[in-house]
């Protein structure tokens, strides 16, 4: 899967590599923990000031990659108003470099504030909403889908083991199951109230 | 190893996020080895927006799992699984033996006995079950017990029961509380029943608990997951294993505080002794306190009481009055 130019393996190398692999593993804990569980705002926002629904899933992976640069050099708290900050400024940015974009591309320039943190539902009722969205969510994966999910997550049951038991073939298990995975980070993150339809 | 940033322009989210999928998958659910780690390893290394797709999946599937109630609804199980088939053949062939043995012998197998047990205010008690199931019963619990040959099932009709099963399949292991009911998934867990709600904890392993006359999913807990129910309505945290074990206590013959109102901790005492503990003022009852006690050892919860916070302690026969 393609060539990396990364540093020759000398012990200064291997002693760098080390503490980047720390360092990335506490940074992908930290998106993982506090930055996609912001996804659903973070979508509401760009999707109530970006006209172009086509553009919203590139614009949120610059998001989060310019999050992550940053994260890397030291990871920002709280997450919420910093991960913001970051979209307003590229929304910014968007408009101001490609001219192409009409002024209207941004419904309000001055607007783009920070959803304001109110204060939170306590943690059983989290916990209650969240469980009903995971519920709805796989509900709404296509039957198939939802069976091959359903022996993954729940039965623990390997590929091989999924594909005997539903009688199909390990490549159509293969597709059900990265359908599923997405479909259901998207559902669970709050991106889409449907999941895509399969390819 | 964090060279590459933008190299996403020729290529979509959606096709970064098709292939993290696609990666994660393989990890996950097929034989995997040294070398495909490699293969992954520069595959996320190539840009970053390789590994923020790759973290998001991961995150989404973790959090599935603490979460998960993804049973399909039962109307949509009318054919059946490979599991329940293999479940009805186990018991297909059970009937067999069983109809083979004396017809005395499979009469008694076939109507075991719903056994009861109980511990008093203050004492605790054991039950082993003949295929080394462990029940622990608290202060002031009433549970029955039906050692059956498909299924085992226990009661708990009131107080606080610690549950350690040996997980099998052909012979589920379910506590009904009320109106709730756990299923065992290799497991342990702690139920404790009150007047108005019940609150299950799971130690280690998983359970299932379902709610019986809802339509409501099963919901899969997790070790770590403390779930009180509370008529329909559900509300689950996740607690770390130190406040879990802190709550076993009583397994020990202790009760552990931290950061617990002196409110809280006389309701502890009283469940435990004849003697209750009342607290009058609100101020009062809202100072917090930390330490470990002697489920018996009232006095000497009331020592630190009137030595640490200067308060003071009454005798009035059976109750004793905590107040400034």
């Amino acid at each position: 899967m393609g060539r990396v130019a990364g540093p020759s393996e000398t012990g200064k190398d291997a002693e760098f590599l080390e503490n980047a692999a720390a360092n990335m593993a506490e940074v992908g804990a930290w998106f993982i923990q506090e930055v996609f569980p912001l996804e659903a705002a973070l979508m509401q926002f760009l999707h109530h000031n970006w006209r172009n629904a086509g553009d919203i899933a590139d614009l949120r992976q610059d998001i989060y990659l310019r999050v992550c640069e940053v994260a890397m050099k030291q990871i920002p708290r709280p997450a919420k108003p910093f991960v913001f900050a970051i979209a307003r400024n590229l929304l910014i940015d968007r408009v101001r470099r490609a001219q192409i974009i009409p002024i209207d591309a941004v419904a309000d320039l001055d607007a783009l504030g920070v959803p304001v943190d109110e204060p939170g539902p306590d943690r059983g009722v989290a916990a209650r909403a969240e469980l009903r969205r995971l519920q709805a969510a796989i509900d709404r994966l296509p039957p198939r889908c939802r069976e091959a999910v359903v022996l993954a997550r729940i039965d623990g049951l390997t590929g091989r083991q999924i594909a005997q038991r539903m009688g199909v073939t390990e490549s159509a298990v293969s597709h059900h199951l990265d359908y599923g995975l997405r479909a259901l980070a998207d559902m669970l993150y709050g991106e889409t109230a449907e999941p895509r339809r399969p390819k | 190893m964090i060279e590459a940033t933008r190299t996403n322009d020729a290529i979509s989210a959606a096709d970064i996020e098709a292939n993290a999928a696609s990666w994660f998958r393989r990890r996950q659910f097929w034989a995997w080895s040294e070398a495909d780690q490699i293969e992954l390893d520069k595959w996320l290394a190539q840009s970053l927006a390789h590994r923020i797709a790759y973290w998001r999946l991961q995150g989404a599937w973790e959090h599935s799992g603490r979460l998960a109630a993804l049973r399909p609804p039962a109307s949509e199980s009318n054919a059946p699984s490979g599991n329940t088939l293999k479940a009805a053949v186990k018991i297909a062939a059970m009937a067999v033996v069983a109809i083979v043995i004396s017809a005395s012998m499979a009469a008694y197998v076939l109507t075991p006995r719903e056994k009861a047990y109980a511990a008093g205010l203050g004492q605790r008690q054991t039950v082993r079950l003949a295929d080394g199931s462990q029940i622990e019963l608290n202060t002031n619990t009433a549970l029955r017990v039906l050692d059956g040959a498909p299924a085992r099932t226990v009661w708990l009709d009131k107080g606080e029961a610690f549950f350690e099963v040996r997980h099998d399949i052909a012979r589920p292991f379910t506590v009904i509380v009320g109106e709730h009911r756990v299923t065992d998934l290799g497991t342990k867990f702690v139920i404790r029943r009150d007047v108005d709600h019940v609150k299950i904890a799971v130690v280690e392993g998983r359970v299932r608990l379902e709610e019986q006359g809802t339509t409501q999913r099963p919901a899969l807990l997790s070790r770590g997951d403390v779930v009180v129910a509370s008529g329909h309505t559900i509300s689950m945290l996740n607690r770390s294993t130190r406040d879990i074990a802190n709550d076993l206590g009583w397994r020990h013959g202790v009760v552990v505080f931290r950061h617990t109102t002196l409110a809280e901790a006389a309701d502890e005492f009283n469940r435990y002794n004849n003697d209750k503990l009342v607290v009058t003022s609100a101020s009062v009852a809202k100072l917090t306190m930390n330490g470990t006690f002697r489920t018996s050892e009232i006095r000497q919860f009331t020592e630190v009481a009137q030595a640490v916070f200067g308060l003071h302690v009454e005798n009035r026969g059976h109750e004793i009055v905590i107040s400034r």
